[in-house]
């Protein structure tokens, strides 16, 4: 902690010692601060894209349909539901009527269709219960009792969209630790550059009996905390255009989700101490090697 | 506190001087001249560990100066002050953080506050403290730069051509100045042409007279 507060407040003759460089300084504040702005908005789709392929998911694992052949009678209806009604697991389940079933046909046949001109399927909404019922053992006694009906529990739908979510969330890091890879080049070449330009301050500073990391320090503290401005506002960029997104009122909408919630949003005020890191520890890399090179 | 023996230092493969030996004792005070190019800045480099002797060894308070790391050479720095012929400033630091320079890079800034305002009286600055180094004399300067060199209060005061860019007055308060450290216990080595000043200090001093010329040190006698 005393080291961070030693970085923060530093020593106002030791930082004085080392001029500054003026672009050098604007273009790490810059360049951090797009850094910061990319990740704080790739980071918003990462977890958007996590929440909504769960709530999919979660949707899809809750709900099955049951699908009995288009001429089932009214018993074979009731025997399924029964036969639901007493297995352990099943909250719910509920034979949907043909104007329900019409409506789900509707985007792809159009509103007026013959339900009569076509063998379309009796279909048994099955709701899960927490914890959920055995798939397996019900399609066991369903193929033993009623060997027509066909339970689809989704599972065909949902591990693609998982898979789908998992990748996504793996490009999605993938993405920022290049982000923070790239900020770490940029850091060292700003600092590579103004050690250069710095070349004569830092042999008088030998002369008179600097060590090494005397002088490291100064441009380590300076590049620490330009990147940890750069990223703050960077993050408070990124934020407020997450927040500008248009919020729409269909749940499970991708697009009208974009943001962060609940502990997501430390991602954005951790960016900021990320790029600090990062720039605290490529700059001290950096400077020693230099400094090194210079003897 | 530093011995030089038998060493050889060359730029480019060309030795500027071979087999030379030089010990600074304290109290010692020794004047270096010698035609320009002939090795006066390259010796007293070697004196503060700013440059490796070719061959030979030099030692610096009894260390091995080819053995010192970059930190070694820090920690031997700060026990020897030394007077640039350039001054070696930074021009972004006022001249009272300039003289300040070898506390602050000690991380003993904190002392420079009782140091400091004597310092610049002692050397006639306390009016220019707030300058930047541009804006002063060469005199100035060179006074600055002799400040900045004892601020350590260092046991070795090494001075290159201290008076090159000041008149006559001014070279005898900077020589002045060098008397008064080297009667506190000083060991002080000045490089300089100018043999008008060595015959004058010469007659008040018990000094040595060094001249570097063809590649050897020798000591001057009576042609001074």
């Amino acid at each position: 902690m005393k080291a961070v507060l030693d970085l923060i407040v530093g020593d106002p003759q030791a930082d004085r010692a080392v001029p500054h460089t003026g672009i050098t300084a604007r273009l790490t504040v810059f360049a951090t601060g797009v850094m910061a702005f990319l990740a704080v908005l790739v980071l918003a789709l990462s977890m958007t894209a996590s929440r909504v392929a769960d709530r999919w998911a979660d949707e899809l694992a809750q709900a099955a349909t049951l699908r009995l052949p288009a001429d089932a009678d009214a018993a074979t209806i009731e025997k399924a539901l029964e036969i639901l009604r007493i297995t352990p697991g099943v909250a719910a389940a509920k034979a949907l009527t043909e104007a329900e079933q019409q409506a789900l046909l509707d985007p792809w046949l159009g509103p007026n269709l013959a339900m009569d001109a076509l063998p379309i399927p009796q279909l048994i909404e099955v709701i899960a219960d927490d914890p959920p019922y055995d798939p397996e053992g019900l399609q066991a006694r369903f193929a033993a009792e009623l060997p027509d009906a066909v339970l689809d529990d989704h599972a065909r739908w949902r591990a693609p969209l998982l898979k789908a979510a998992n990748r996504l969330r793996l490009v999605t890091w993938l993405v920022t630790l290049l982000i923070g890879a790239a900020l770490a080049a940029m850091v060292v070449l700003a600092a590579q550059a103004s050690l250069a330009a710095n070349v004569q301050v830092i042999h008088v500073l030998r002369l008179v009996g600097a060590r090494d990391i005397y002088i490291a320090r100064a441009f380590v503290r300076r590049f620490t905390l330009r990147a940890a401005l750069g990223a703050a506002l960077g993050a408070l960029a990124g934020v407020i255009v997450v927040q500008l997104v248009p919020v729409g009122d269909t749940p499970g909408s991708f697009l009208t989700e974009i943001g962060f919630q609940g502990a997501g949003w430390l991602w954005p005020l951790v960016i900021p101490l990320i790029a600090a890191i990062v720039a605290f520890a490529a700059t001290r890399a950096a400077a020693l090697a230099r400094l090194k090179e210079q003897t | 506190m530093i011995e030089l023996e038998n060493v050889s230092c060359g730029f480019g493969g060309t030795p500027l001087f071979s087999g030379l030996s030089l010990s600074l004792t304290p109290g010692s005070f020794h004047f270096l001249t010698g035609p320009s190019g002939a090795g006066k800045t390259t010796l007293l480099r070697l004196c503060y560990a700013d440059l490796r002797a070719d061959q030979g060894q030099v030692r610096l308070f009894d260390q091995d100066a080819s053995s010192l790391g970059r930190d070694g050479v820090a920690m031997i720095r700060r026990r020897i002050g030394v007077v640039h012929q350039n001054c070696a400033f930074l021009d972004h630091l006022t001249i009272a953080e300039n003289i300040a320079l070898p506390l602050t890079v000690a991380d003993r800034a904190a002392e420079a506050a009782g140091n400091l305002p004597e310092l610049l009286a002692w050397v006639g600055l306390t009016a220019q403290a707030g300058q930047f180094p541009p804006e002063l004399s060469g005199g100035e300067r060179q006074r600055a730069a002799l400040a900045r060199a004892v601020i350590m209060s260092p046991d070795v005061i090494i001075a290159d051509e201290p008076t090159g860019n000041v008149d006559w007055e001014m070279s005898q308060r900077l020589l002045t100045l060098l008397v008064e450290l080297n009667r506190m216990g000083k060991a002080v080595l000045i490089a300089t042409h100018d043999l008008t000043m060595i015959r004058t200090m010469k007659a008040e001093l018990s000094a040595r007279v060094l001249r570097l010329k063809d590649g050897e040190l020798v000591q001057a006698g009576a042609e001074l």
